[in-house]
């Protein structure tokens, strides 16, 4: 066991992943001697070469549209996307061909490409810097869209992505970077499979359905809740796609309750995904309607306002409030 | 509003030429290319046989037997030329209307009909032809084969018995921001990689001036790399300048523009109406310069074939057409399930249940039918 930040986590899952298949490679804006505006990929070009760890023009869907080309020559990319609010001009390349490509080759093709992302606020950043784009993705068949919320988890499910021989986008809580927590860097295989969600605490009470950087905002209501005599349980989704539905259905038929949180917008987010399919499965087990917790339905607010934007302990406190209340 | 066009004024665009309309051999400084005769005859036998190819599926969309077919009439020359320069370890990467690279890397004509017949979206196999699927957004394609050509790099394989990529693209295409973009990696990495561009004078019904107000060869030098532009209509030409291009980047010299300067004969597709937005006469004046008459002037002219091999390369392409029709009439639809198939490449929770849903939903009508 050593103490790891989420960054230095998945930055050690990288090299760990170079070191295992020099078919890996690293690409993006500034991932060289930089290191990532993040320091995420911090030493890689140093001990891996300019070759494998590689500077790209300042260009998303040049980023991912190469990426495309290096994995049909053989290579695993993994791509850095600066922050969430640039992905879009690579919007196409993954939309379009990322997802589709080994569909269109019925299956000749495979394309284990990695979209690392940065995502979600709280860090005081100006426009561009902190949204949640997740649902744009997990709405497109063909990737796969995992989310990480802790070092362990950070450290294991980035080396499971690149061994994944489809496409991943890979969501990175930026605010959650700097967190520190015990990860077993020793072990190499008994990992979860990819795609597999945890209950990061149990609850008998409530389910809180949450992933990436809300997990821990969860867990504070939890722990809070418990002082009011309510328990929580908090489930960590990990994987958005696919999604562990049978966790979600074992939790919440146990609770009878549900609240999903997320910081992205509530309206079209990925928590109506979920709502609806625990409404379908777990119908005779509610006790309350499925309720959401994300940010209002805006644009993502100058930062002097985005405490007020980011769903919080209050505010999740104050959903199971209402989900006691029916 | 329009450019002035004394503002950015070069001097005229240069075309590299080695066989005119009339079928005449001519010398250009820079390119030379030496054929044996069966060499061009087989140059004459592939222009032919994949405009008969083309030929049979506008017939078939007209029959109602395609959705949809993007000809590649009047672009054969350019297309067998730069085929036919590629050895088989090169990767190509074309659009969606290289039938022409397709025949000559080795893909069955029938399997490009699937995605426009609607029963796949790409129907061979890339890896065993060194021939991408057809990309149907436009430029999407050419950052595909810089990237390959960086995997290429990165394999060791540039230098001596070195392996390219070259990728096809049109005129319209060079708007996209993903074409710039390829040619700033290609440009940056300095990447084998051909860009071939058929500048076919029209993207559906936008003429060049609305892409651009400079020759497009000549983009290629703001990006730090050569750019020539070669008569597309003159398989000869087409085939000694893909050569050059394809061996410089192979031997690490980096990228290559290569402008095909060719006209689009036919319509966009079979669902295009060229006559709402062309004249006439544009289409009469290069009929004068077609592609194929040409190499058969030359090759008449010069003795170095008789009468008997032009019927038998006609009765030839007739046998290959009424081939193609028969096996896309025979193509099979999918079966609904194969909806799910591909989609992941790796076991897929989802895919699993819905594939599972739809076979139970689909198998009450089995009931209905059976008279239960």
């Amino acid at each position: 066991m050593t103490t790891l930040t989420l960054a230095k986590a998945l930055n050690e899952g990288m090299r760990k992943a170079m070191e295992d298949d020099p078919k890996v490679l690293v690409m993006g804006e500034d991932v060289g001697k930089l290191g990532g505006v993040f320091r995420v990929t911090d030493g890689l070009q140093k001990d891996f070469g300019e070759e494998r760890v590689i500077d790209t023009p300042l260009a998303e869907s040049g980023i991912v549209g190469t990426a495309i080309g290096l994995a049909l020559r053989g290579y695993r990319p993994v791509c850095e996307i600066q922050f969430d609010g640039f992905v879009f001009p690579a919007a196409d390349q993954i939309i379009t061909q990322l997802a589709k490509m080994p569909l269109r080759s019925l299956g000749t093709i495979k394309l284990p490409v990695v979209v690392r992302i940065p995502c979600g606020g709280g860090i005081g950043a100006v426009e561009h810097h902190s949204e949640s784009p997740e649902a744009y993705f997990t709405h497109t068949s063909g990737l796969r869209v995992v989310a990480c919320s802790n070092p362990a988890d950070a450290y294991t499910m980035i080396q499971q992505a690149i061994r994944c021989d489809d496409p991943v986008i890979f969501f990175e809580p930026k605010r959650r970077y700097w967190e520190k927590a015990e990860v077993d860097t020793s072990a190499t295989d008994g990992w979860f499979p990819l795609g597999r969600a945890r209950i990061a605490r149990p609850g008998t009470d409530v389910t809180l359905l949450a992933y990436g950087p809300m997990v821990k905002t969860c867990l504070e209501a939890a722990a809070a809740a418990e002082e009011d005599g309510r328990s929580l349980e908090v489930v960590d989704l990990r994987s958005l796609n696919p999604l562990d539905t049978p966790a979600i259905v074992e939790s919440v038929r146990r609770t009878g309750r549900c609240v999903v949180v997320h910081e992205a917008p509530v309206f079209g987010g990925f928590g109506a995904e979920l709502a609806a399919r625990i409404t379908e499965e777990c119908f005779y087990s509610l006790e309350a309607p499925v309720l959401r917790v994300g940010g209002p339905s805006t644009p993502y607010p100058p930062s002097r306002l985005e405490e007020h934007y980011l769903p919080d302990l209050d505010r999740v406190l104050d959903a199971v409030d209402r989900a006691f209340a029916f | 509003m329009t450019a002035d066009a004394s503002r950015g004024a070069q001097a005229p665009p240069e075309l590299v030429q080695l066989l005119t309309p009339e079928g005449e051999r001519v010398e250009h400084p820079d390119y030379d290319i030496d054929l044996t005769p069966e060499e061009v005859r087989g140059l004459y036998r592939d222009l032919v046989l994949v405009r008969r190819v083309d030929l049979e599926a506008v017939a078939l969309q007209r029959q109602g037997e395609l959705g949809i077919w993007a000809s590649l009439l009047g672009q054969e020359a350019a297309q067998i030329g730069s085929g036919r320069a590629l050895t088989d370890a090169d990767m190509a990467f074309p659009t969606y209307r290289e039938h022409g690279v397709a025949w000559c890397r080795g893909v069955d004509p029938v399997n490009l009909l699937g995605l426009f017949r609607g029963v796949n979206h790409g129907g061979w196999d890339p890896v065993e032809h060194n021939f991408h699927l057809y990309t149907i957004v436009i430029g999407s394609q050419t950052l595909h084969a810089v990237g390959y050509a960086m995997g290429i790099q990165r394999d060791g394989a540039v230098g001596e018995n070195g392996a390219a990529t070259i990728v096809y693209f049109g005129d319209g295409a060079t708007s996209q921001g993903d074409v710039n973009e390829s040619f700033i990696w290609a440009s940056v990495f300095n990447a084998p990689v051909v860009f071939f561009c058929q500048n076919n004078q029209w993207a559906i019904s936008e003429p060049l001036e609305k892409q651009s107000r400079i020759p497009l060869y000549r983009r290629a030098s703001g990006f730090g790399f050569p750019g020539v532009r070669v008569d597309g209509n003159d398989v000869f030409a087409c085939l000694a300048v893909t050569r050059k291009a394809l061996a410089d980047a192979r031997s690490g010299q980096g990228p290559v523009l290569i402008e095909a300067f060719t006209y689009r004969m036919g319509a966009h597709t079979t669902s295009d109406d060229p006559t709402r937005y062309r004249v006439q006469d544009e289409l009469e004046a290069w009929k004068l310069k077609d592609p194929i008459e040409r190499v058969r002037a030359y090759l008449f002219k010069n003795q170095l074939a008789d009468q008997a091999f032009f019927d038998e390369v006609d009765a030839e392409a007739d046998e290959l057409g009424r081939d193609v029709r028969k096996r896309c009439l025979e193509m099979p639809d999918p079966e609904p399930l194969a909806i799910f198939d591909h989609v992941y490449t790796e076991p897929h929770r989802l895919m699993d249940e819905e594939r599972a849903a739809f076979a139970a939903y689909l198998s009450g009508f089995e009931d209905e039918e059976s008279g239960r």
